[in-house]
């Protein structure tokens, strides 16, 4: 550590071999307090994000090893790495811990918590001892899932389908089943806690056409959140009835119907694919105008295509279904239903690419994850049409095609938009600037390790190979090894960040208010903010992305 | 087709429906490359044009944003729609087979497939069948759910415990095709396949009167040794459990707790499987010692009379299929206990 006299001079600041400590700002919401006490039991929303942000950081590794296991399995078709058992636990463990305690919280529990009342020119959420307690709720389902998978692993598959996971499975389903209960509740708390905090903490002038669509995007996911999340919840209850108690409401020997099962899951499920998707379309929204210096293209329309999407996804889940025992007049409307998401999803899309039009770009790390969002994006969404066609959908449901659909959704949308999301407001956060060379490499091995990892799916799954096989038939080995060898690529574009962005913490150049000459309250503040975010009331801009280059108005104001 | 190249790109089509999904997927990937890649283009062009830096025009016109939103939002919408009808179409046809349809039972179990053809006869995992005829396959499961995906047909159809679901098609192209289970069912899920191989018609029904539906079947046997759970216990796969090996067994004589010594014949064994309470062994239950449960003894004790009846459980064909199996049991090594 270098003494304090060296640190305030800019040369100094920039040169990120002069290991600077951190306690030189003890008047930020980081360093007010540094007691362990001040972090566990702290009800500022910032500190809270950041709990979450370490909590889901631990289950992405965890997620991402098991991810590992199965790609590992699947380098050889006769399951000779890995017995049966073993890979359907792994690829359990992969999808409940990536589903449930990773994307779900993600972007909403992170940036959601540590960005909305900075936004909206809060001091902070509505409810801030509910907040804390969202996240223990959290953790204690956490908690359960990890027993689980510490005694010897589930082998249900994150979906849970009765009768194999209340009377078949001799794995343990129970404490998975709890822990997934628990951690819905942590979800119905935070949706609540930002749908009222939106609603009732904006500052003056903050009208609802005044908000970044981030604000727009977590309000519409926070619906969801409220509406679908308690449907999954007794369906999961009724799961562990069945299975603990023998109360018959799924499996046939009891009288129950399993499809009935299929048709709650879904009803939230499906929703939930807009709870991870959703926020990050709000990153995605604030990151492009910022690197285009440029108002957001058709802000009414990309406002209201958020509430559009978590409207139309109500009333898709049918479309998991089309082969397993539904009516078909269902299935015609529910087809005919997931189309229309087509059209909300259109309009972010053409918006933010419009956006860019005749803009003056910076291609730094967070447009670069931007910009690949928007492409695998495109690619996710529209191979869920294929999947909507009925005749499509009879011969590649439940194939590695669905698998590749929903991870350039998950992954392309969700994750990547975390990470851009990440590596925008990383300065706000934590004051410090990340490696920005590093930044770029990490992101273009990301995009083509995902794509070298998953595109190839796309074509095993179109030939016939079906999802969650342990073994395969040898004329789908070499695609298979192509996925294996681009989820290595995909690894260290992992890993890249956690090494350089903890190493910035400490020997980052420290940041400005404002590194990105990005509009939105949350750059009127210092990096990072104090405890009460602002030191008075904000002063709201007359229009959102109030950039240097303008955009056509579509709505009726100008400017 | 079973020996496709290691990269084969396209799956073989064996019927006018699959051809007939295909080109719905082929006309729907033009159209997604139509939509994807101007704004592919577009992005990329966009970032280069008009970098920070760049002499470019940036000014913007006030007037067509409307009609753009509208333009971007609806006309893909449209566009796609016509597959939705397509698809649709299809799909529906798929659900109404016709009055002349073969029927051939199918059910699901952890994990086989069993199929009963219209004469009578019946195969494990592999699946017989005339092309040119169309063929009706009403599937159900007796225990998870399962779904039979016959990608060849490009079809597939779930199996639910106590309802039946059904799916039709009329295949013409002869060969042998993969049929799997696509829902998935617990441990060996990867592991419930089988061909499918379609056949003229002649040679349909000499396979159905000479062919391979008339011989037992080793393998089938096997499969049926699991998916009933005999290799759980008597083979000592389920920990816990110990169970006489039924290797060798067949042709040796048996000591029962009676005092009479049988030999383990077809009937022996048929009448084991189906009544286990009688002719208990010597040693069942009492743990006194001389345990002779047919092949390795078990130390101590002898074994406790824990297996259930299978009388109603399993059908007549397929205990022929396991006796066969058993009678064979000491020349099949790979089975063997641990």
């Amino acid at each position: 550590m270098s003494s304090a006299g060296t640190l305030h001079g800019d040369a100094a600041a920039r040169d990120p071999h002069t290991p600077l400590p951190t306690l030189d700002r003890p008047d930020d919401y980081l360093h007010a307090q540094s007691t362990l006490r001040s972090w566990f039991l702290t009800t500022d929303h910032k500190r809270i994000a950041l709990l979450y942000l370490a909590s889901i950081t631990a289950f992405f590794v965890i997620g991402a090893v098991a991810a590992g296991f199965v790609r590992l399995a699947l380098v050889v078709p006769d399951g000779a790495i890995m017995t049966n058992d073993t890979y359907n636990k792994a690829f359990t463990i992969h999808g409940v811990v990536m589903v449930w305690f990773f994307l779900i919280p993600s972007i909403p529990a992170t940036f959601g918590n540590f960005l909305i009342p900075l936004m909206i020119g809060a001091k902070d959420l509505a409810f801030p001892k509910l907040n804390l307690t969202s996240w223990y709720i959290f953790m204690t389902g956490a908690l359960f899932t990890l027993v689980a998978v510490v005694l010897g692993g589930v082998d249900t598959g994150w979906t849970f389908y009765a009768p194999l996971s209340t009377a078949f499975s001799n794995t343990w389903v129970l404490p998975a089943l709890i822990g997934v209960t628990i951690v819905g509740f942590s979800s119905i708390l935070t949706g609540l806690n930002f749908v009222v905090t939106i609603h009732t903490m904006r500052a003056p002038g903050m009208t609802w056409f005044r908000l970044p669509i981030f604000v727009w995007t977590h309000y519409a996911t926070s619906l969801i959140f409220l509406l679908a999340t308690p449907v999954i919840t007794l369906a999961l209850i009724l799961l562990i009835a069945e299975r603990a108690f023998h109360v018959g409401v799924f499996d046939p020997a009891y009288g129950g119907d399993p499809v009935l099962f299929q048709h709650l899951f879904w009803f939230y499920s499906h929703p939930a694919v807009y709870i991870m998707v959703l926020p990050g379309m709000g990153v995605i929204s604030e990151i492009v105008p910022a690197f285009a210096q440029k108002k957001l293209f058709g802000y009414r329309f990309v406002a209201y295509a958020a509430i559009g999407l978590a409207s139309v996804t109500f009333f898709v889940w049918g479309h998991h279904m089309f082969v397993n025992g539904q009516s078909d007049l269902a299935s015609l409307a529910f087809s005919a239903l997931s189309f229309a998401v087509a059209v909300p999803s259109a309009v972010k899309v053409y918006n933010w690419t419009a956006t860019i039009h005749k803009g003056s770009l910076r291609l730094d790390t967070p447009m670069l994850y931007a910009m690949g969002y928007i492409g695998l994006f495109v690619l996710g969404g529209l191979t869920g049409l294929y999947l909507a066609t009925l005749a499509i959908n009879q011969h590649i449901h439940a194939t590695y095609f669905v698998v590749a659909h929903f991870h350039y959704i998950m992954v392309g949308g969700t994750v990547l938009a975390f990470l851009g999301g990440l590596h925008f407001w990383w300065p706000k956060i934590t004051g410090r600037m990340y490696s920005e060379p590093w930044g770029r490499i990490s992101a273009l091995f990301i995009f083509i390790g995902f794509n070298v990892t998953f595109f190839p799916q796309f074509i095993l799954g179109y030939l016939g190979m079906p999802r969650r096989y342990a073994t395969y038939p040898p004329e789908f080995q070499l695609l298979n090894v192509l996925s294996s060898a681009g989820s290595t690529i995909l690894a260290a574009g992992y890993l890249f960040p956690m090494v350089y962005l903890v190493y910035s913490l400490w020997f980052g150049r420290r940041a400005s208010a404002n590194p990105w000459d990005a509009k939105g309250l949350e750059w009127e503040t210092a990096s990072p903010p104090p405890p009460h975010n602002f030191a008075g009331v904000p002063q709201v801009p007359k229009v959102p992305y109030d950039y240097p280059i303008q955009a056509p108005e579509t709505g009726s104001h100008h400017t | 087709m079973k020996a496709q190249s290691a990269l084969a790109l396209w799956p073989p089509a064996a019927s006018a429906t699959a051809v007939e999904t295909d080109h719905i997927i082929l006309g729907f990937t033009v159209l997604t490359l139509l939509l994807t890649v101007p704004v592919f283009l577009a992005i990329t062009y966009f970032a280069l044009r008009y970098r920070q830096g760049e002499q470019a025009d940036r000014s913007t016109d006030e007037r067509r944003s409307f009609l753009i939103e509208i333009s971007w939002m609806l006309i893909p919408y449209v566009l796609t729609l016509f597959f939705f009808g397509w698809g649709a179409k299809l799909f529906i046809a798929s659900r109404h087979p016709p009055p002349d349809a073969m029927v051939v039972e199918a059910v699901g179990r952890q994990w086989m497939w069993k199929f009963q053809h219209p004469t009578g006869q019946s195969e494990i995992n592999d699946l017989h069948l005339p092309v040119d005829q169309p063929v009706r396959i009403r599937i159900t499961s007796q225990d998870v759910i399962h779904a039979l995906y016959l990608p060849a047909l490009r079809l597939q159809i779930a199996a639910l415990p106590d309802r039946t679901t059904e799916i039709w098609f009329k295949a013409d192209r002869t060969g042998t095709y993969r049929l799997y289970c696509s829902e998935y069912c617990g441990t060996d899920h990867s592991v419930m396949d089988g061909n499918l191989t379609l056949m003229t018609q002649a040679e349909y029904q000499e396979w159905l009167t000479h062919g391979g539906a008339q011989q037992s079947n080793l393998a089938a046997g096997r499969v049926i040794y699991e998916a009933y759970g005999c290799a759980g216990c008597h083979d000592g796969a389920v920990a816990g459990v110990k169970a006489p090996s039924l290797v060798g067994l067949y042709g040796r004589p048996v000591h029962l707790a009676d005092g009479r010594t049988l030999t383990a014949d077809a009937d022996y064994i048929r009448a084991k499987i189906l009544n286990p309470n009688e002719n208990r062994l010597a040693g069942d239950g009492e743990g006194e010692g001389g345990g002779q449960g047919g092949g390795k003894g078990s130390g101590k004790g002898g074994y406790k009379q824990v297996m259930p009846s299978f009388r109603g459980v399993i059908p007549a064909d397929d205990l022929d299929r396991l006796v066969g199996y058993l009678k064979a049991y000491d020349r099949v090594a790979e089975g063997a206990p641990r």
